[in-house]
């Protein structure tokens, strides 16, 4: 397994990032502004600002087929860039909330994007050809709580909410006049908007971090603050799931999940390092970290030499420098995303955390 | 390092660890806010339970911790009415001093001697690890310094008694 590609951006947290599909932009949040890096080879440079929300940024996507960005901020508004002769050009979404807007996806047919907010909603947002403008439905019945994440199923249709009410949600954000009819799935055959299609809790009910369809959009998986991740398989509409499976682990809570094939999941959170999981609907157990290094006890070794220990005493006045940590993160990761491959078999994956780098690994 | 203090410190010091996971949260009651919500406590779902770690009865640490911000108070050991005042006037001293020290709270929680409060962005900017050693530190420290100055406020005493008691000879 090569090692993996570390671009340090700057110091600052990193609520946000995206690739574009030729992976030669990559979409930072950083504040209030977000920051367009482009690739030169094996390193990443500032190209462009994107300037217009007033507070903190708190998602960004790129589409990755029409190439449009669209950003929301804690100061309640999202944002859609397109380009336009050599600048990028905004148009304000009529998102109709009161609270901060705290996460932002695009559909995959790129016709909808779904935003979670403070409110106590989703908002989902379309075009609307006729006032040249994108407005947005709200999803609003069974959410209690901020909606942490938002993920969409492959179908378009069927959207999936995990909220800071313990709950992870999959929701219908059919909207007429934009979707076709989806075909018959597992989870459920009419599908007008807002139909609850699934409400998943865990034992602890803690707070929903991140939440994610499955490669086939049949099964839906999620992180929460109580270190588990949970798996749904759902058996039908009106029907219990056929298998729920929580498992619970001995790390610090995850904050973001990414499956990376029907049977792959990679998690990362608060310890810094990302964690594969693997299994199906009969079990699913934990792999093991991909970050290599945090395990490698051979450099540290070194470092513990006498000569070592009295230059630290000498120029820092202490025997041993543990400001570093052994992972390759220097603070929590907040987001992963697919980099390489295909849904159903990603092969690299970049997460971007609090320590202002973005990682790209290798699977 | 007595036996039982390095447990009681090994002990706030791994719930720290595990209760140190915060993240950027915006206010649900007011709109563009941002606000510590354990300081608010306005949305009960986004308060986990707090935990107490009592050493002794006069020895504890409350942990209270929500999605963007974690709340420590202490309780200091004060075995003496000497001990009562020294600790009051130390603490106050720092309390005062609160926006160098960053995450030290103004005023202590009702109860305790003194609080700290750290928000996300305490962890964004610091090290987490740094940032609990910090505490557990502090905590090491303020014993060690109240047992010091009573000692030296009892030798002076002794020392004024003994000055003035030399003129009666």
């Amino acid at each position: 397994m090569a090692a993996p590609q570390v671009h340090h951006l700057f110091h600052h947290p990193i609520a946000d990032h995206s690739f574009s599909a030729d992976r030669k932009t990559l979409a930072v949040a950083r504040d209030n502004t977000v920051e367009l890096y482009s690739s030169n080879g094996s390193r990443f440079a500032l190209n462009d600002e994107l300037r217009g929300h007033d507070k903190l940024i708190t998602g960004v996507d790129i589409a990755p087929n029409s190439g449009k960005i669209v950003t929301c901020s804690q100061d309640r508004n999202a944002y859609v860039w397109e380009p336009s002769n050599g600048s990028w050009r905004p148009t304000l979404v009529l998102l109709r909330i009161n609270r901060a807007a705290t996460c932002v996806r695009w559909s995959p047919n790129e016709a909808k994007f779904a935003v979670g907010s403070g409110a106590r909603v989703a908002a989902v947002c379309y075009f609307e050809e006729e006032n040249d403008w994108w407005v947005s439905k709200h999803l609003k019945k069974p959410l209690r709580s901020t909606v942490t994440s938002v993920a969409w199923h492959p179908n378009s249709v069927l959207v999936a909410l995990g909220s800071t009410d313990g709950h992870a949600r999959v929701l219908s954000a059919f909207i007429k006049g934009v979707d076709e009819r989806p075909a018959p799935s597992v989870w459920g055959e009419r599908l007008p908007f807002n139909t609850i299609c699934g409400e998943f809790l865990n034992q602890t009910a803690g707070w929903v971090k991140s939440v994610a369809f499955s490669p086939s959009g049949d099964a839906v998986a999620f992180v929460s603050h109580d270190s588990t991740m949970t798996v749904a398989y759902p058996a039908g509409e009106g029907q219990p799931p056929h298998a729920v499976i929580n498992i619970s682990t001995q790390v610090l809570p995850f904050a973001d999940l990414l499956w990376i094939a029907e049977g792959e999941i990679v998690c990362a959170g608060y310890d810094c390092e990302p964690f594969r999981f693997s299994g199906s609907a009969s079990g699913w157990s934990l792999v093991g970290s991909l970050d290599s290094t945090s395990k490698s006890g051979a450099a540290n070794q070194r470092d513990e030499s006498a000569l070592n220990m009295f230059r630290q005493m000498d120029l820092r006045g202490k025997t041993i420098d543990d400001t570093q940590l052994k992972t390759v993160h220097q603070n929590s990761i907040s987001t992963v995303r697919a980099y390489a491959g295909s849904p159903d078999a990603v092969r690299q994956i970049s997460t971007s955390g609090v320590d202002g780098r973005v990682v790209v690994w290798n699977l | 390092m007595a036996n039982t203090l390095r447990l009681y410190l090994t002990c706030i010091r791994n719930t720290l660890e595990a209760a140190m996971c915060l993240q950027n949260f915006p206010c649900q009651e007011v709109e563009r806010h941002n606000k510590p919500e354990v300081e608010l406590k306005t949305s009960p779902e986004l308060l986990l339970n707090p935990v107490l770690i009592c050493r002794n009865e006069a020895e504890k640490c409350l942990v209270e911790t929500s999605i963007n911000s974690i709340r420590i108070s202490l309780k200091v050991k004060q075995a003496d009415e000497l001990e009562n005042i020294l600790a009051k006037k130390f603490l106050r001293f720092l309390s005062m001093r609160a926006e160098a020290f960053q995450v030290l709270r103004r005023k202590p929680v009702q109860g305790y001697d003194i609080s700290f409060l750290i928000t996300n962005y305490h962890c964004e900017d610091m090290h987490k690890h740094k940032l609990i050693d910090f505490i557990v530190q502090f905590m090491e420290d303020i014993d060690k310094e109240i047992s010091e100055l009573k000692l030296s406020v009892n030798t002076r005493g002794r020392l004024v008694a003994t000055e003035f008691l030399k003129q009666f000879i």
